[in-house]
């Protein structure tokens, strides 16, 4: 229903009529003079009688009309609804509409785009009235038809899976296709790669209708599980088109010792063109390695390229420990050999000395035929056993001859034993060597077979204990304990009953050995577990991924069989993540090893397209933005025609800002212009609490002082300066006035690094509680308290009340009395040195160099100083005369204290003491 | 608040007016003393002028004794100013006068009361005496008087055009009329008729706005007097302004011949212009007038 002209095609053509009416308007708008502007004026009397020479209005311009005219016809076709591209060619018909999602993890890569172009083609089929349904081939759900639109804002719950579509969900998705009745047209969606049944999907789809396929030319790569080779990690990647090389990046992404999640490593990952594998191979510190929760590709968003990893890359470090190495070169005899050989190639070793090893925190300590351990030892055996540790120790000679467990259960041992151990089928014995029992099902060997040759020609030999039977996990065939454990704390104890080595048993020798050690999780697993070796075990998903390779908690996931977990295909009820297992971690990704991404290959009857298409483009909204712009313009034009602008710049530069999309704001402070004012000459400043009042008085108080050292005195100081204590520099100050009040906020840091700067570099506050009429010196008043809290971060050194002899007593004036807009005598300055003592003869004492950076008090100065523009007080004081002199008196405290600023201990050099005796009239 | 209370409050109020007014009165009266005479006028409370011989007629209470013990001769000790000037000043307050163009101009009405006082400042300083037109303040001399004059040029008046006031005119006192001279010239005539009957010459200063000068208007316009009695509405405000600058021009120079007729003096400043070269033309022309 698109009126097409060329690229530009209109939704409601009927509307482009109204362009006819635009001559008309011309002419009302020739003929509409502009309204009058009224004008107060004096000379209006020299105008009277004065008639217009020319009757006819001033006639509006014709760019004028033609401004409007614009806008006009921009509004009418803005309304008309123009679309550039429109789309004419596509979906003929009204059949319903199938959109079929391949919806799996190989189109998580471009899935915005896909859903773009899925929800732009199904709102054209809702401009056509069509009806549509949605079908994710990975996770069927039954269709239900609906106005294509409303179908369109559904899509947002269409997610790429973690899985493709398999032969379960497949069916399901053909017997859901099969109950439409009737003729439909299919969008198919692909994610680009083929799988098995996608042909009869698609075979059923085509015998209902034509089929269209849209899918990206971009390849899909994926990773295949890490594996642990030669100490490397190997990971190798596959992809689904071979023609063009590409590089990639893959990052290693595991916790900080912090732990806080970050990427550990990079490695760049190259297909060279025309192949369609590659590998990576990654080197990384054991400790590094231990760390790498998962792998996956930079930029790509799909679980395919995510590799998680588990317990396979994570090696167990183990130390082992014996006693004393008495018999030097026999190797094989060692104790250790064969735990070495089993252990070496699943586990990082730790030799040394208990105390050394035990910081390290292994997983595991091996202790081989050690009975004595000192009591150190023992305790840090112990403490290590208690938070988790698995210790294992070994029988032998020197354990069976020492004293240990033989009264009283040792702590580090699972049972008492019995002096001396046992030996049978030797020569000097009777009966044949011993062999295994069947392990019993409450075992953690339970399923292990027992080989027929594994006999045991010596053991240490359990006392009989009520807790016997149940720590016993494996026995010999006359029911002798073979190895038994304790729990102690949140580890383990395990005593092996025979020698670590072939002296006592075949044990050592056995494939048994190494297996029963896996199965006391003491070497690592490596490699993934066939389904057998996982049979009968169920697994609980700890974090799934998603179809983005989003890794999410599995929440209420059921738990799955372990050879399920291996071997069934990904789906609803299989998702890739981490499981927890009995005794590890396992890792389902999403590709199988040496599993092929392969391309779709499409019959030719169906049509396939891109992604990427020419989208229809509205115009109405840019035509009307377009005649509100020409309309703003008229404004400003007939306000200039009629004379109201000429006369008003102002207005105009109004009319101007409202027409600017954005004023830029004006940097609020030019520092260079503040620094000059308040350096080109002398100015007192004050600190702005933000209380308009409050900075009114402070900057009226200091003009006030400001005009009193004008006239009494040589300092001749400019206007005061309020100072915003976050931006400005104080160093250009040599006095502040800081008045508290209540509400101010505190300060940040930077302003009290400034702050102290400024004290210690010489600078002087006055701060003023402005309260000393209800309140002493103190925190006995809500400003005080602020006070306290805003001076708290600074360098302010100790306080006294001003003495009597203090330098601000005689800097300009003599004066013993402070008194502000209230009386209060208190008034704290930096503490004299404690050596500070009067001199025979002398009126004050020699007291501290420099100026006290502080003055507290709470006489609220600034409103006895406060001068209004004509220099009148702006605050009573007092009563009568007796107020005018303690007004006189505060302006003669602020000269002595800008004195003091300015001069320092001038006043108190020894050199005044004469002049000064002769005015105390002494 | 107590009636007294806040009558005291309203008067005070007023009295804020006044020293911004006096103060920029008298410091445009300070520049010229400065500017122009410099300290030799500093002396003007002595009332020494110069010895002259007696003349017949002369009372012998003027001769000098002490001046004329030194000789034969006989001397009168003349005295500089004796026979105090009087000058009356008018202010057109009206509403016209109240117009500016723009806010960052003084209104017509604040220039004339600035030039006004100024005047007065330096002629009482001079030991004239200074009053209104008019029996509301006659002549006086003394600091005073510029208080009462400022007090009474702070009034404003609601009429459109102002009436200059010609009663009770002393004879041979100088005139000071300052307006924008908008209204109707007729009353104007008569009283500068009856000013030369009595011999009283003076000084027309006619204050404008620039805008009244240049006619910077546009478009459809509806023109209304300040006090909105008159108005005119014209469609074509540009086309006017040739017309409306003759017509000004026209005016001038009828004021021009009126006061050439009765030996007055007349001058145009503009709010636009600085007040000192205003004050200094009038200080002369007062002072032509007086010499």
């Amino acid at each position: 229903m698109f009126a097409t002209l060329s690229h530009i095609g209109f939704a409601t053509p009927w509307l482009l009529w109204a362009l006819v009416g635009l001559p008309v308007l011309w002419i009302l708008l020739r003929a509409v003079p502009p309204a009058p502007i009224r004008r107060r004026f004096p000379g209006v009397i020299l105008l009277l009688g004065l008639s217009d020479e020319d009757t006819v209005s001033d006639k509006t311009p014709w760019w004028l009309i033609l401004l409007r005219m614009l806008a006009a016809a921009a509004v009418i076709i803005g309304l008309a609804g123009p679309i550039l591209n429109p789309d004419t060619a596509e979906q003929q018909g009204d059949a319903p509409l199938v959109v079929i999602f391949d919806g799996s993890w190989a189109g998580a890569e471009g899935w915005p785009r896909r859903m773009e172009l899925a929800g732009q083609l199904l709102r054209e089929a809702g401009r056509e009235g069509r009806v549509a349904a949605v079908l994710s081939l990975s996770d069927p759900r039954p269709v239900s038809f609906q106005p294509a639109d409303v179908i369109a804002s559904q899509l947002e719950g269409v997610e790429p899976r973690a899985w493709g579509p398999s032969a379960e969900t497949l069916s399901r998705a053909a017997a859901i296709l099969s109950v439409v009745g009737g003729e439909f047209e299919t969008l198919w969606m692909s994610d680009g790669v083929s799988y098995p049944g996608r042909a009869a999907v698609l075979q059923m789809a085509e015998d209902r209708g034509p089929v269209t396929v849209f899918e990206s030319d971009s390849a899909v790569v994926a990773l295949h599980p890490a594996q642990f080779a030669d100490g490397e990690i190997l990971i190798s990647a596959t992809r689904s088109r071979s023609s063009l090389a590409s590089d990639h990046v893959m990052r290693a992404h595991g916790r900080d010792p912090a732990g806080v999640s970050r990427v550990l490593a990079t490695v760049p990952l190259q297909f060279a063109a025309g192949q369609d594998a590659a590998e990576v191979r990654l080197s990384l510190p054991a400790e590094l390695r231990a760390r790498v929760s998962r792998f996956d590709l930079q930029g790509t968003r799909s679980a395919g390229a995510v590799v998680l990893s588990d317990d396979s890359l994570r090696r167990r470090e183990v130390a082992l420990i014996t006693g004393r190495q008495d018999r030097e070169g026999l190797e094989l005899l060692s104790p250790l050999h064969y735990l070495h050989q089993a252990l070496a190639p699943s586990a990082d070793l730790l030799d040394g000395a208990i105390e050394e090893v035990i910081p390290a925190n292994p997983d595991v300590i091996i202790l081989a035929d050690v009975a004595d351990l000192t009591p150190a030892e023992e305790t840090a055996l112990v403490t290590w056993v208690e938070e988790g540790g698995l210790l294992l120790r070994f029988a032998g000679p020197r354990l069976a001859a020492s004293d240990l467990a033989r009264s009283e259960e040792h702590p580090l041992l699972p049972v008492r034993l019995r002096s001396g151990g046992r030996t049978v089928g030797g020569a000097m014995s009777w009966g044949a060597p011993k062999a295994l029992a069947p392990f019993k099902e409450e075992s953690p060997f339970y399923g292990l077979p027992v080989p027929e040759d594994v006999s045991i020609s010596a053991q240490v030999v359990a006392q009989p204990d009520p807790t016997l039977a149940e720590r016993v996990i494996a026995e010999l065939s006359d029911g002798t304990p073979l190895v038994t454990r304790k729990p102690l704390g949140q580890g383990r104890v395990v005593l092996v009953h025979v020698s670590a080595n072939a002296e006592w048993s075949s044990l050592p020798l056995s494939g048994l050995f190494v297996q029963m050690l896996d199965r006391l999780a003491v070497s690592s697993v490596t490699g993934q577990p066939e389904a057998a070796d996982l049979a009968g075990t169920t697994w609980q998903p700890q974090r799934v991924l998603d179809g983005f390779g989003r890794l999410h908690d599995a929440g209420t996931l059921p738990g799955i069989a372990g050879e399920d977990l291996v071997e069934a295909p990904l789906g609803p009820q299989v998702h890739p993540g981490l499981y927890q297992g009995p005794t590890r971690t396992l890792a389902r990704n999403v590709m199988q090893p040496d599993q092929q991404i392969v391309a779709a290959e499409w019959p030719s009857s169906v049509r396939v397209e891109g992604l990427e298409r020419a989208e229809p483009l509205m115009l109405a909204g840019y035509l009307l933005a377009l005649a509100l712009i020409l309309l703003l313009l008229d404004v400003i034009a007939a306000l200039a025609l009629s004379g109201r602008l000429a006369l008003r710049p102002n207005k105009a530069a109004v009319l101007l800002l409202l027409a600017l999309p954005l004023a830029q704001p004006q940097p609020a402070h030019a520092d260079d212009s503040f620094a000059l004012r308040a350096t080109a000459e002398l100015a007192l400043g004050y600190i702005r609490t933000g209380d308009a009042g409050v900075d009114q008085v402070s900057e009226a108080g200091l003009r006030g002082l400001s005009e009193t050292l004008f006239f009494r005195t040589s300092v001749e100081p400019a206007e005061p300066i309020g100072v915003d204590l976050e931006r400005d520099e104080l160093a250009l100050f040599p006095f502040l006035y800081w008045p508290i009040t209540e509400a101010q906020s505190i300060p940040s840091v930077e302003a009290y690094a400034r702050l102290n700067r400024y004290l210690r570099s010489g600078g002087m506050i006055l701060f003023d509680t402005r309260d000393a009429d209800v309140a002493g010196f103190g925190t006995s008043s809500p400003n005080g308290r602020k006070l306290r809290r805003l001076a708290e971060p600074l360098d302010i050194p100790a306080l006294e009340p001003l003495p009597v002899d203090h330098v601000l007593t005689r800097t300009f004036y003599l004066l013993q009395d402070f008194p502000g807009r209230h009386m209060g005598r208190d008034i704290w300055v930096e503490a004299a040195p404690a050596d500070a003592e009067q001199v025979e003869g002398m009126p004050f004492r020699n007291l501290n160099d420099g100026v006290t950076p502080v003055v507290i008090g709470g006489n609220d100065w600034a409103a006895a100083w406060a001068m209004d523009a004509r220099g009148n007080a702006m605050f009573p004081i007092g009563r009568g005369f007796s107020g005018e002199r303690q007004r006189e008196l505060a302006y003669r405290f602020g000269v002595n204290l800008v004195m003091h600023v300015l001069t320092g201990n001038y006043k108190s050099d020894q050199v005044h003491v004469p002049a000064l005796l002769d005015r105390l009239g002494q | 608040m107590s009636p007294e209370a806040s009558l005291r409050a309203r008067a005070e109020a007023q009295a804020a007016s006044l020293p911004p007014l006096l103060a920029r009165a008298e410091h445009l009266a300070g520049t010229v003393l400065l500017g122009e005479h410099g300290r030799r006028r500093a002396g003007m409370g002595d009332d020494f002028w110069q010895y002259r011989p007696v003349q017949a007629g002369d009372s012998r209470r003027m001769i000098d004794w002490r001046r004329s013990a030194r000789g034969d001769a006989q001397f009168v000790r003349e005295r500089e100013w004796q026979i105090a000037q009087s000058v009356i000043l008018w202010v057109d307050q009206s509403a016209s006068m109240q117009f500016s163009s723009d806010k960052s101009l003084p209104s017509k009405l604040e220039r004339a009361r600035v030039l006004a006082l100024a005047t007065a400042i330096l002629l009482i300083r001079g030991g004239e005496r200074v009053g209104l037109s008019g029996t509301l303040l006659p002549p006086r001399r003394g600091n005073n008087q510029i208080l009462r004059l400022a007090e009474f040029f702070s009034t404003e008046s609601a009429e459109d055009y102002g009436v200059p006031e010609a009663r009770a005119m002393l004879p041979q006192a100088r005139g000071l009329f300052v307006s924008d001279f908008m209204g109707d010239l007729t009353p104007l005539r008569e009283a500068l008729t009856k000013a030369a009957d009595r011999g009283v010459r003076g000084v027309l200063l006619q204050v404008l706005d620039p805008s009244e000068e240049s006619f910077p208007f546009r478009g459809r316009t509806i023109f209304e007097s300040m006090g909105g009695s008159l108005r005119h509405e014209t469609l074509k405000a540009g086309e006017l302004r040739d017309r409306y600058l003759r017509r000004l021009a026209q005016r001038k120079d009828e004021l021009g011949q009126l006061a050439l007729r009765t030996g007055w003096q007349y001058h145009c400043h503009h709010s636009n212009d600085a007040a000192q070269m205003a004050l200094m033309w009038l200080w002369q022309a007062i002072n032509r007038g007086t010499a």
